[in-house]
């Protein structure tokens, strides 16, 4: 046990992440940017891959390590659509997602966003329109914020969830 | 029937095969302890062979790959799940993409969805690729568990944390777990469809994208498969870095999955360690090879970047370090009471279960099973490396942890000894045009074997590739583990395996 508190001593608080406070915006793309006048400052997010490579799921998990800690910004991840106030779609909505996607969709409580988490979700990644698979996200959900990257890098995601929660 | 020895680095014969023989080698192949590594198909209509059959079955360490010409109006051919289990849901896919039938006992579809017609079969040459249909998805004909007190549990695709889509059935009493029946197939991306229409040499970004922590391996894999079938010499310095390559994306994905199970097992303090590990070792990624995961990192013809001597002393030194954290963060890990209450177990799997369902990779070794691609066909520069296998009995939870903590310390080494002799000289070639019919490769990736075989038509310069991940394998092996465990001890038992959704859908 004293090894374990020794270490967490040693690795003490790590520098607050320059992101989601004052940074550059990034070159997302938002239509209905800010949330804050109607959700505050903290939001629940839901995370739905619709056939994504994982990619994009590396870099959300990654948000929630020390170096970029989300919840610092009041952004948190969440078990159920039913407590979130954003949806976060990645992958280029196979076949097979499009119904449990929308139903997520319906679970979220007004007012709700829904976020299109890199290149596939935004319809400009390698997968494109198949037999199997649909395209872009706004094919299916409406999106109000798209975020570039294959995968976006988590500094890109932070800045992209500041711009909604700044008023 | 003769067989081929295919010039490759790999010890790989092929050789064509009629049904009774198709059959008869198999059993054969099975009565000396052979293991089946992919089951698939391709439509080699445009060479004038008709449907083909392919497998690739390993037995006392020689490779072979065997093709059968199933026929034209209604192809068909013997079945090998009876033999090799590993064999049932590649053959179901089989089915649903080329409609090739077999005379096995499960005839559900597998990754088809609804998403495209009953008689419709993606892979085939003349399928009209249109938009999916829209209709809804059938339900799933689950095998139901009846008896006093039992209950379905549903969950799915849709998961509660961050993770990939597959759908997980378990019937229980109370708590504990009777039966489990995965069904995946929910991120298929019809992938081969998708490699068919592009020129081999530009596939490696697709590639490289059907799942994102083995990029390194499935590019690499690829680029193997390529250069066999254009005849490219592959300079040294580029095969040392591709190694290189594969064994950082070993760590950072073990260091990961540390993290998780940690998390999982109620010790966050670790989370928050391994987390802080694996950052700072992708952040070295993005700056020494330009992409956190190492996506297009691997071209065919060789790597897209090298690395200079200021590279080489850093990477060196990051090992140093690395190790010696994850050696202070193992001893307070493996002196958690609590924890290792958790791990010790908990999803066990035992040895003769992972043999005769076919277990590859990590999985495999935590259950005793020794298979190792990089100790049983070594491809240079591992023909040189000794590496060392990782091996466990427990078949717990626990002796899954214990496997990832030794291949952190042996990539590692052999990641310091690439660097202390790696070869000077370009670090790609000039790919050329293919030439060849067959290519293939195979890379020991994090999570097992992962293979790309290609089957070209010289005439028609028509090509097939087929990507194989080691989740075909090991997806199985947690319906068994899971038995008669708790079913709040389902999150650690599947993140211990950690397998590939989109990898195995594709």
């Amino acid at each position: 046990m004293h090894k374990l508190l020794r270490q967490i001593l040693k690795t003490g608080i790590l520098p607050r992440h320059p992101c989601g406070q004052h940074g550059p915006r990034c070159d997302a793309e938002a239509s209905k940017p800010t949330l804050a006048a109607e959700l505050g400052r903290a939001l629940a997010v839901r995370h739905v891959d619709s056939g994504s490579c994982n990619g994009c799921e590396l870099e959300i998990q990654a948000l929630g390590n020390a170096v970029y800690n989300l919840a610092a910004i009041g952004v948190r991840l969440v078990a159920s659509p039913r407590h979130a106030d954003i949806l976060l779609v990645t992958g280029p909505v196979t076949r097979a997602m499009v119904d449990p996607l929308r139903a997520a969709h319906e679970a979220v409580p007004d007012p709700k966003r829904v976020v299109a988490l890199g290149d596939c979700a935004r319809g400009c990644g390698v997968y494109t329109p198949n037999y199997t698979t649909v395209g872009a996200v706004n094919r299916v959900v409406p999106v109000d914020l798209a975020i570039p990257g294959c995968p976006p890098s988590p500094e890109t995601i932070l800045e992209a969830f500041a711009t909604l929660t700044r008023p | 029937m003769s067989w081929m020895r295919l010039s490759s680095p790999l010890p790989i014969h092929h050789a064509w095969v009629d049904s009774a023989l198709w059959r008869a080698l198999a059993v054969q192949w099975h009565c000396e302890d052979g293991q089946l590594i992919a089951l698939w198909g391709s439509d080699e209509r445009p060479a004038g062979l008709g449907f083909v059959v392919h497998a690739v079955i390993i037995c006392a360490d020689k490779w072979h790959w065997i093709s059968l010409r199933a026929g034209i109006d209604n192809p068909r051919f013997p079945a090998l799940s009876d033999l090799f289990p590993a064999a049932a849901r590649q053959e179901r896919a089989l089915f649903d993409l080329l409609g090739i039938a077999c005379d096995a006992g499960d005839t559900r579809s597998w990754l088809r969805h609804d998403a495209w017609g009953p008689a419709d079969f993606p892979l085939r040459r003349d399928f009209t690729e249109g938009p999916p249909t829209t209709s809804a998805d059938q339900p799933y004909p689950f095998i139901s568990v009846r008896g006093n007190g039992v209950h379905e549990i549903a969950v799915g695709p849709i998961h509660a944390g961050t993770i990939e889509p597959g759908h997980f059935r378990f019937s229980v009493v109370g708590d504990e777990i009777l039966r489990l029946e995965e069904r995946l197939g929910y991120t298929h991306k019809g992938v081969a469809k998708r490699l068919e229409g592009m020129p081999l040499r530009d596939g490696g970004r697709l590639a490289g994208r059907i799942c994102a922590d083995s990029t390194a391996a499935y590019a690499g894999a690829y680029a193997m498969a390529v250069e066999m079938v254009c005849a490219c010499a592959v300079p040294p310095r580029a095969l040392w870095l591709r190694a290189l390559l594969w064994e950082r994306e070993r760590i950072a994905n073990h260091l990961g999955d540390l993290g998780a199970l940690c998390q999982d097992g109620g010790l966050a303090f670790g989370h928050t360690q391994f987390g802080l590990l694996k950052e700072r070792w992708i952040q070295t990624h993005g700056r020494l090879f330009g992409h956190r995961y190492l996506m297009d990192m691997i071209v065919p013809g060789g790597v897209a970047r090298d690395l200079d001597a200021t590279a080489i002393a850093l990477l060196d030194s990051e090992c140093t370090t690395l190790v010696a954290a994850t050696r202070h963060l193992q001893y307070i890990v493996d002196d958690h009471a609590g924890l290792q209450e958790r791990f010790l177990g908990t999803g066990r799997l035992a040895e003769a279960q992972a043999r005769a369902l076919g277990a590859v990779g990590l999985a495999a070794r935590a259950s005793g099973v020794s298979c190792d691609l990089r100790v049983s066909a070594p491809t240079p520069p591992y023909d040189i490396l000794n590496t060392q296998i990782s091996l466990h009995h427990g078949g717990d939870v626990a002796a899954r942890v214990a496997v990832r903590f030794e291949e952190i310390y042996e990539s590692a080494r052999l990641i310091r000894t690439l660097l202390a002799a790696l070869p000077t000289g370009p670090v790609r070639a000039d790919c050329g045009r293919p030439e060849g019919s067959l290519g293939l490769g195979a890379v020991e990736g994090w999570r097992g074997l992962i293979l790309v075989a290609v089957t070209r038509a010289p005439d028609t310069d028509s090509h097939h590739v087929h990507i194989h991940d080691p989740s075909w394998q090991n997806w199985p092996l947690l319906e068994h583990a899971v038995l008669g465990d708790l079913v709040p001890d389902f999150p650690l038992i599947n993140k211990s395996f950690n397998l590939a959704y989109s990898g195995h859908d594709q």
